[in-house]
């Protein structure tokens, strides 16, 4: 089951540390960043029905966003 | 006579062209099995049946096994096939065993697998063997049981041209280079490759996902101290921006395989000299022999049924999928597996018709699960999206340094045979504490056995009792069952009993379990006899 409720203890620490981590890089270092970032926390979950859910969920605000995606 | 055009060289002449009394008949004669292509596929079911009395004529339209190798990997699965059919030790006694897989990204090596295969079974994960040698051996072995009596009958440069197929037979109109004759089936099993007239004669479709990547074979010959293992390349030097694969065949045969794209000058990449360059850039500066090249595009596509009234269509014509992971040969030994005591069984009495459904059942499962892990290695090959491009990138930048990306590395998913769960021939499971790998439905794992092995011993429908006595030979409802008593130790017992103290398996002709209890009770394995021979279908 995926946690939606607020679960970081200082949210405000992890999103600082997540801008350092992207400090200085281009939008190609970036991406690989976080799609390297995705496999690990992926691997940390462990569990598929978790990770569909999560990205169910990250797919469905692309879809929001833009009707035209089908 | 007619000018006899070939399509493409042969390696072996193995059934030259004689003319055969069915061509002076008046009217067409009918043979209970047809078999039209003689590629792997249709070799090993034509032999599988014969072996089991039934009548069957391959028809192939050249006179022996074509040139250039195709496939070189042939999976433990179908060595066991091969075993049971005869001529499995020749093909590991020719083939080449490999256990290690290189991975490289640029000039580094990244990762190393292992097969590591599992002790005790008869035959390795893998061997490498051109697959010319590999249908020659079946060949071979057709000879050895048509001198022993088996009906088989193959006929070389015979030609399918049309298929008309009825309620209870199918009616063929055959070319020969004396002429058009016409022959009758009771059953027609199209195994004439991934282009199928017979499919396409039929108006029957064949979906699936065209892969827009360009490959190019180089097969060499050359004297090399490589150790024999698979080499597979990201992004090398010699080949940047795209993947490119190196691996040992017998005689001292070296399969490259070079990714090149999809918009290339074909022509120009097929130049003998622009090869060499290649070859040259990946082995450095050696001796060597050409001994084929292809450039081969792939797809990934099935049938929607692989049954169509007296019409079944096995191997390549049914299924195609791309090379990685070796699952088009290696599947295709599976369809024949599953087909070849189904019609033996629906010709000689004990089973319904229903049984043949069956085999589509089955095999549309196992094709599908093999297109879908060959599609997954394609996607990881061949990025069709910037994003596709971005995650394996990520997976190679992490594979070095750390072990949980290396099993998201899909270089190919190799062959392994399908377990049929869900299928109408599972009977029940009733034995608890049992390893899964051995449910109904799945392939018998192999283990020790006296000097042997236990698969040389499920050869016909079996019953197989663990530490619990069965009777050495029962009939029921028309189905003869063999009986073994097993001791309930070593490896058998690791492989079969799990927890349980003692059980009985019921083994299907083709070695995959049917059903499996604790103890031996003549009403229910009558029952799952019954679902096994397809009369609960
Ligand atoms: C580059 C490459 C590498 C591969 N590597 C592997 C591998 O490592 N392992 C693996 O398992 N698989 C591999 N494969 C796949 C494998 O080669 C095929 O799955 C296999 O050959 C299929 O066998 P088949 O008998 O179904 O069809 P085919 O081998 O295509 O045989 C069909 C036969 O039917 C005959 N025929 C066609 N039309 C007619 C007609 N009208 N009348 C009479 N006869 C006819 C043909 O002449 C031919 O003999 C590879 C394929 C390619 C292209």
């Amino acid at each position: 089951m995926l946690n939606t409720d607020p679960n970081l203890a200082v949210p405000d620490d992890f999103y600082a540390a997540l801008l350092r981590a992207h400090e200085g890089l281009d939008a190609d270092e970036t991406h690989a960043l976080n799609a390297r970032l995705i496999l690990i926390l992926a691997n940390h979950i462990g569990d598929l029905a978790t990770l569909e859910e999560a990205l169910a969920l990250a797919r469905g605000k692309v879809v929001e966003g833009d009707a035209t995606t089908s | 006579m007619n000018a006899w055009a070939s399509r493409y060289t042969r390696a072996f002449a193995l059934y030259p062209y004689t003319r055969h009394a069915d061509q002076d008949r008046d009217a067409p004669v009918r043979h209970p099995v047809v078999i039209v292509g003689g590629g792997p596929i249709g070799m090993a079911l034509a032999l599988d049946l014969g072996q089991r009395g039934v009548g069957v004529v391959v028809l192939d339209d050249h006179d022996g096994v074509g040139q250039g190798s195709r496939a070189i990997c042939f999976a433990k699965r179908t060595l066991e096939i091969c075993d049971r059919l005869g001529p499995g030790q020749r093909m590991v006694d020719k083939g080449e065993q490999w256990n290690l897989g290189r991975v490289f990204r640029g000039e580094d090596e990244i990762y190393t697998f292992n097969l590591l295969p599992e002790d005790g079974h008869r035959r390795p994960a893998f061997i490498n063997l051109q697959q010319p040698y590999f249908e020659k051996f079946l060949v071979d072995a057709i000879r050895e049981a048509q001198e022993a009596g088996a009906p088989i009958d193959i006929r070389g440069c015979n030609r399918v041209v049309a298929c008309d197929p009825k309620d209870d037979h199918v009616a063929l109109e055959v070319d020969t280079p004396d002429g058009p004759y016409r022959v009758e089936a009771d059953w027609l099993v199209a195994c004439d490759g991934a282009n199928s007239p017979i499919r396409d004669g039929m108006g029957l479709g064949f979906d699936g996902r065209v892969f827009e990547d360009n490959f190019l074979i180089a097969d060499i010959r050359m004297q090399a101290p490589f150790p024999t293992e698979r080499r597979f390349w990201f992004d090398p030097p010699f080949n940047p921006g795209q993947t490119a694969l190196m691996h040992k065949q017998p005689d001292d045969v070296w399969r490259l395989d070079f990714q090149l794209g999809w918009d290339i000058d074909r022509q120009a990449e097929l130049d003998e000299d622009r090869i060499r360059e290649r070859v040259r850039g990946m082995i450095g500066d050696r001796a060597f022999d050409m001994v084929w090249t292809s450039i081969y595009t792939f797809r990934c596509c099935t049938m929607d049924r692989y049954v169509h009234g007296r019409v079944i269509f096995a191997g390549d014509s049914a299924h195609q999928v791309s090379p990685f992971g070796a699952r088009g040969a290696n599947g295709g030994m599976q369809d024949a597996d599953n087909l070849g005591w189904k019609l033996a069984a629906v010709l000689q009495g004990p089973a319904p018709e229903a049984l043949i459904e069956s085999y589509h059942v089955e095999r549309k499962h196992a094709g599908l699960e093999n297109i879908r892990n060959s599609s997954r290695t394609a996607d990881f090959l061949t990025p069709r999206s910037p994003a596709h491009a971005l995650f394996r990138d990520a997976v190679l930048d992490l594979v070095e340094d750390h072990a949980f990306a290396r099993p998201m590395v899909n270089s190919g998913r190799l062959s392994a045979p399908a377990s049929y769960d869900g299928s109408p021939l599972n009977g029940a499971d009733d034995l608890p504490g049992a390893p899964a790998r051995s449910r109904p439905g799945s392939p018998c794992p192999d283990a020790p056995l006296g000097d042997g092995f236990l698969l040389d011993h499920l050869t016909e429908a079996c019953l197989l009792g663990i530490g619990a006595p069965v009777p050495e030979a029962v009939t029921i409802d028309g189905v003869t069952l063999k009986g073994l008593t097993l001791p309930a130790d070593g490896l058998i017992a690791e492989r079969y009993l799990g927890s349980a103290a003692r059980s009985i398996y019921l083994i299907r002709p083709d070695q995959h379990v049917a059903a499996r209890w604790e103890a031996f009770d003549p009403g229910p394995v009558a029952l799952a006899v019954g679902q096994m021979m397809g009369r609960a279908c």
